[in-house]
């Protein structure tokens, strides 16, 4: 069997657990194996709508202490279920939640993990599993055969889209000991309103090029017409003109949206290692001689203080007439 | 308190990226190593700082052939107090998690640091590895780390936001950025070094439960399709009818 953790950060389904139970179903079939998702603690919507997604099971441990992540106690419960159901392949979404368990489970589970996965290559009922994964800031692609009995993959973000294909299904409670958490946590502090940035599928993004913080605004209206995540360059979140939870590269975040607009970002080695995953790139630049025009699909070679804003509309009235 | 600070070698973030012909391996040749980033500039530097304050040990630990003694030499120059290289080529995270669990379970820490991830192969693994092996609570990401006698308060970065965590000694961490604040090292901290104490310690077998298939380069870009500034209208079409993403 496939299981999946279908992870529900602060007791909502976010869109990398409905990909990794898309995902599941879809190496579920190739293995011809069920393929079943897991839930820990309670949530606030019917777990069963995970059905749709293509989890032909949907177990549940509702116990509310698990709703706070410990990864001790979060590892424990799922290799519990994971023996209990006879996982032969479980999948984890590369998250912060996911990244906490993945390493741990494949100790306890003497599993082999490939984390970070973008796709599978090469799928056998019995024996190994070869699967593929962007490395060295998505420079390099690395196929690797995991070889044991049970197998851990972590799927990144954005590398497939969720598809609804089932039915909803009917939850079952399952008891296992839970141990107490080592690890209390005390406050959640998040950021309201927009996609956070790992799970963009569109990214508007600026640097120095801006000239000063105060003019922001046509960045944030490029983003609202894209219904965008913003996001900026180091030197923009190190001089403090952006928040740095927006900071994206190489030390910041590192996404995979499907659309990156680059604007007045020159495109620095450290930068594109945080974004070279993505899509499809968009360099607007004064500066035709910019590196990140070698890293673009396309570009504009222009002032961005007119080029954003004639981007804006001209997205507006596109979005108009759909 | 004694802190443990696992240090990975990884290429120059500038370093070209190349494979040896048969695909299996990295192609070293030519490449400058620095330590990983996030070990470094989050990990280290932070574990120092807590030792400064409050007294104690840092030892850097290395898993890594004897090359990687420049990288180990400059940690101790930033400011841990010892170093220890376990001497094998770290083949998996599986394996490198193995060596250190191995080393901290027999000369047990307060605070075991990582990076994050490294910046080669982005796997993030090795700490909740390590973490698992020793039954030690772990926090990924974290972005702000005070201690208070025996229990630490931590910041960690989550989706969309950040979470405050309270834990006890000992345990894992890896660290992200805003931790602490890269620091260069200073002539003082380069003679010291040499002179501090570096444990070479054999590596115990591990079955690698993961073989490298192959490594590939991605299709290179086809080029930058350049749009007329002019024509914000024809970039739309473009993104809508041949790019499709939105």
């Amino acid at each position: 069997m496939v299981l999946v953790y279908a992870e529900s950060p602060r007791g909502q389904f976010k869109k990398a657990t409905l990909e990794a139970i898309t995902f599941g179903k879809k190496l579920a079939d190739q293995l011809g194996q069920p393929c079943a998702a897991v839930v820990l603690g309670k949530v606030q919507t019917d777990a069963g709508e995970l059905g749709r997604y293509g989890a032909a099971r949907v177990l549940q441990v509702p116990d509310e202490q698990l709703n706070a992540l410990d990864s001790q106690a979060a590892t424990q419960v799922l290799a519990e279920v994971a023996r209990q159901v006879g996982a032969t392949v479980l999948v984890l979404s590369h998250t912060s939640t996911g990244k906490s368990i993945a390493g741990r489970l494949a100790v306890r589970l003497q599993a082999g993990l490939v984390s970070g996965v973008s796709g599978v290559s090469e799928a056998e009922s019995q024996g190994r599993l070869v699967v593929r994964k962007p490395v060295f800031s998505g420079k390099a692609i690395a196929e690797y055969a995991i070889t044991t009995p049970v197998k851990i993959l972590s799927l990144m973000g954005n590398a497939v889209r969720p598809e609804a294909t089932g039915s909803p299904v009917v939850v079952e409670t399952l008891n296992v000991a839970v141990p107490p958490a080592r690890v209390r946590v005390r406050e959640v502090r998040t950021v309201e309103g927009r996609v956070p940035l790992p799970e963009a599928e569109v990214v508007v993004s600026a640097g120095r090029g801006m000239k000063d913080p105060a003019n922001w605004g046509i960045i944030e209206e490029l983003a609202e017409a894209l219904g965008a995540t913003t996001a900026c360059s180091r030197p923009v979140a190190d001089s403090h003109w952006r928040p740095h939870h927006e900071h994206v590269g190489q030390t910041g975040i590192a996404i995979r949206p499907n659309l990156y607009i680059a604007v007045g970002i020159s495109g620095a080695i450290q930068h594109l290692a945080g974004v070279n995953n993505s899509k499809v790139i968009v360099v607007i630049n004064k500066d035709p001689e910019a590196p990140f025009f070698k890293a673009a699909d396309y570009g504009v070679v222009g002032d961005l203080f007119e080029v954003v804003p004639r981007l804006t509309e001209a997205i507006r009235k596109f979005k108009a007439a759909q | 308190m004694k802190f443990l600070v696992c240090i990975s070698q990884t290429p120059d973030t500038t370093a070209r990226v190349a494979f040896t012909p048969d695909g299996k391996s990295y192609d070293a040749n030519g490449v400058t190593f620095i330590m990983n980033p996030y070990d470094e500039w989050y990990a280290l530097v932070r574990a120092c700082e807590l030792k400064e304050a409050l007294g104690g040990t840092v030892v850097a630990l290395n898993v890594g052939p004897a090359a990687n003694e420049t990288t180990i030499r400059k940690a101790l120059a930033i400011g841990a107090d010892e170093a220890v290289r376990i001497d094998a080529e770290p083949t998996s995270s599986a394996f490198t998690a193995r060596q250190i669990a191995e080393y901290a379970r027999a000369n047990p820490f307060d605070i075991i640091f990582l990076g994050k991830e490294t910046i080669d192969y982005n796997g993030a693994e090795v700490g909740a590895m390590v973490a698992e092996h020793l039954d030690l609570p772990f926090i990924a990401f974290a972005s702000k780390l005070d201690l208070s006698g025996n229990t630490a308060v931590i910041e960690r970065d989550i989706e969309g936001g950040v979470e405050v965590v309270e834990v006890d000694l000992p345990f894992v961490v890896s660290a992200a950025k805003g931790m602490a604040e890269q620091r260069i090292p200073n002539m003082r901290g380069i003679m010291m070094a040499r002179t501090k104490p570096l444990h070479i310690v054999p590596p115990v077998p591990v079955d690698e439960p993961v073989a490298v298939v192959q490594f590939t380069l991605p299709p290179a870009k086809t080029g930058v399709k350049l749009v007329d500034p002019e024509q914000m209208d024809e970039l739309v079409r473009l993104l809508h009818e041949e790019a499709k993403v939105i």
